[in-house]
């Protein structure tokens, strides 16, 4: 019973997200004559760099108080923890203040991890952490249509190198505001 | 810097360079109409560096083949060298120090190569044949004078490197009753630039790093690759809808699918071993739980449920259970579950306060994995039946091992200085190499299946 309950869930998950689902990425794959191996190159080659916040339809208001959370947009976190440091808190609270004076605006929440550890079980642990601002934004009245999560885990590092001073600015969750 | 494409076609390469360098790779571009010149560019390019294991190889003399000439991409003797170099067990002799050049039984003296140190000697030729060229080769042990094995291939001008590979596997097999994995393929991602702008780029080369090609390039990451059981495609993890999908693609056509984008993570593929199913990780709950997507159908079933992270499954051999880490009891280590819905997870390490990413060994037997090692981030092998953890490693931050099909050797990501790297230790951790890349940071290896019975 409780089984085909969760079937049904996963059923109407997958519906949904299949009928919500955005625009679809096409990938430019170019096909090339083949290779001695048999092997053809397909290349991705879309930029898709960071979404930068349209500001055209916002108030002067807004965009002041947009430009003033740009200085403050990372939260940092202890090796091995997704819990948000004390020091951190007054940056997540300027967030929510913003999302929650502003409820057209929206916020994606990345999470990162060092490069300690194997790869996929840093993209848990990346989310653990943009999962913890999610909650944490929505304790403070941020609506959760608002918000998207994604977790890079180790693979875009703010900083190189393979030390301490790193690792510490590469576990972080970036908030980025979008419009 | 121009990537370097499927067709570049290779003009010139360094097969063996001198002492413990050997050049693995080396891709060239035409760059001027007509062949009137031409340049080198080294993206990528992975060398050989013994590491560990050099006392213990065994010395192996292969003479340059006759009917060709020396250094050419098609270097047949200067391929077989270099895998079996690439082993960890065997060591070639330096071609300066050949005193001899036999090409034929007849023409051996076996007192030169009893005094040379060498245990065994590789002799050949390439001739015309009646359709294309024949490589006719034979293998001596040097104390003995016997005759090991004798045979005559017929390849094309083309195929002399895959003939080479081919008699590289059959020596290594008639000397450690293994059969050779020379003929296969590795994949790999390759990352250049610096934070925050990085180039992405997913790489298929031969397993002696020959020959790298881009299969796919992004500026966001692309990561996990998976090669499918007949080695025709891979499944892999890219980011670049700005949000993480699974794709499959084929190899022989560049043709892609996205298999998985649904909303928050979609990472870690792991197909069955019919080839039908591929298990993966989602996050629909805000955390990440296993789930098996059957291909054909697009059916999903999940298996785990917990709040922990369960992520990096892996099939065992007869598709029964999936392998996985999960960090539910506080920190990760291995656990099993069966492949079916409704199943109880167990878990299997108890060694070491971290345990990731298993990759379960070709007889099905052990699990190499990422074990937390005295402060270091090593690859370690797990006996299923003894429950025994075998630290094959010293490095600090190794990770991503991936079994040779003949699980000889398992091929793994570890970082030289600030840069990642690739290297090979055998299943044993006897014999341990590293294949250094002049560029970018390389990560990620895993070594295709045994090529399909050639027909």
């Amino acid at each position: 019973m409780k089984l085909t309950h969760a079937v049904a869930l996963v059923v109407l998950a997958i519906g949904l997200t299949g009928c919500t689902k955005p625009k679809q990425v096409q990938p430019d794959t170019t096909t090339e004559a083949p290779a001695a191996t048999g092997v053809q190159t397909s290349g991705v080659g879309t930029d898709t760099g960071p979404t930068t916040a349209t500001t055209g339809t916002m108030s002067a208001a807004q965009q002041q108080a947009l430009a003033a959370l740009q200085s403050r947009n990372v939260v940092f976190f202890e090796f091995d923890s997704s819990e948000i440091r004390s020091d951190y808190v007054a940056v997540v609270g300027a967030h929510a203040a913003y999302l929650t004076k502003y409820p057209t605006a929206r916020v994606r929440l990345e999470g990162h991890t060092d490069e300690r550890g194997s790869r996929e079980y840093n993209i848990g642990l990346g989310e653990r952490r943009a999962q913890t601002v999610r909650k944490a934004l929505l304790l403070q009245g941020v609506g959760e249509g608002q918000m998207t999560t994604v977790s890079y885990g180790e693979e875009k590092p703010a900083v190189e190198g393979s030390d301490e001073a790193a690792y510490a600015q590469n576990r972080r969750v970036e908030l980025v505001q979008g419009p | 810097m121009t990537p370097c494409r499927a067709h570049a076609r290779p003009k010139r390469i360094n097969p063996v360079r001198s002492r413990a360098q050997l050049v693995l790779s080396a891709c060239v571009l035409l760059l001027a109409g007509a062949g009137l010149f031409f340049a080198e560019v080294a993206h990528a390019q992975l060398r050989l560096d013994i590491t560990q294991g050099v006392r213990d190889a065994v010395p192996i003399a292969v003479v340059p083949f006759g009917g060709q000439p020396e250094g050419g991409p098609g270097d047949v003797a200067a391929v077989i060298a270099g895998d079996l170099q690439l082993s960890g067990r065997f060591k070639a002799l330096e071609r300066r120090d050949l005193v001899a050049r036999p090409t034929r039984a007849a023409e051996v003296r076996f007192e030169d190569w009893r005094l040379l140190k060498s245990d065994f000697l590789v002799v050949g030729r390439v001739e015309p044949a009646s359709s294309g060229i024949a490589v006719q080769f034979e293998l001596f042990n040097v104390q003995t004078g016997q005759l090991l094995l004798s045979q005559r291939l017929l390849t094309t001008e083309r195929g002399l490197r895959a003939t080479a590979h081919r008699i590289a596997d059959l020596i290594f097999e008639r000397l450690t009753g293994i059969p050779g994995a020379f003929s296969t393929r590795i994949a790999y991602v390759s990352v250049d630039g610096r934070p925050p702008s990085q180039r992405y780029r997913l790489i298929v080369a031969d397993a002696d790093g020959y020959g790298p090609r881009t299969i796919t390039e992004s500026s966001l990451p692309l990561m996990s690759p998976a090669w499918s059981p007949d080695g025709q495609s891979l499944a892999y993890v890219s980011f670049e809808g700005k949000a993480s999908a699974i794709y499959v693609q084929r190899l022989a056509t560049g043709d892609r699918r996205r298999v998985s984008a649904r909303s928050g993570i979609n990472g870690a593929p792991a197909w069955s071993p019919d080839g039908g199913k591929l298990a993966l990780t989602l996050s629909r709950d805000g955390n990440l739980d296993l789930y098996v997507l059957d291909l054909a159908s697009q059916g999903l079933t999940r298996l785990t449920t917990d709040s922990a992270i369960d992520t990096e499954p892996e099939w065992s051999r007869d598709g029964s259970s999936i392998y996985f880490t999960s960090d539910r009891a506080g920190n990760a280590q291995v656990y099993r579950v069966g492949a079916t819905a409704g199943q109880e997870p167990q878990r299997l390490t108890f060694t070491n306060g971290y345990n990731a990413r298993p990759r379960v060994s070709p007889d099905g037997a052990s699990l190499a994995l990422v074990t937390l090692d005295r402060g270091g981030y090593r690859i370690a092998t797990f006996d299923l039946k003894t429950r025994n953890l075998r630290v094959l490693t010293d490095g600090q931050q190794d990770e991503a091992p991936s079994f040779a099909p003949n699980g000889a050797t398992v091929i793994y990501a570890t970082r030289a200085g600030s840069r990642g790297t690739l290297a090979m230790v055998s299943a044993d951790g006897r014999f341990q190499q590293r294949l250094s890349s002049d560029t970018g940071d390389v990560r990620e290896p895993v070594w295709s299946p045994f090529p399909a019975p050639q027909r």
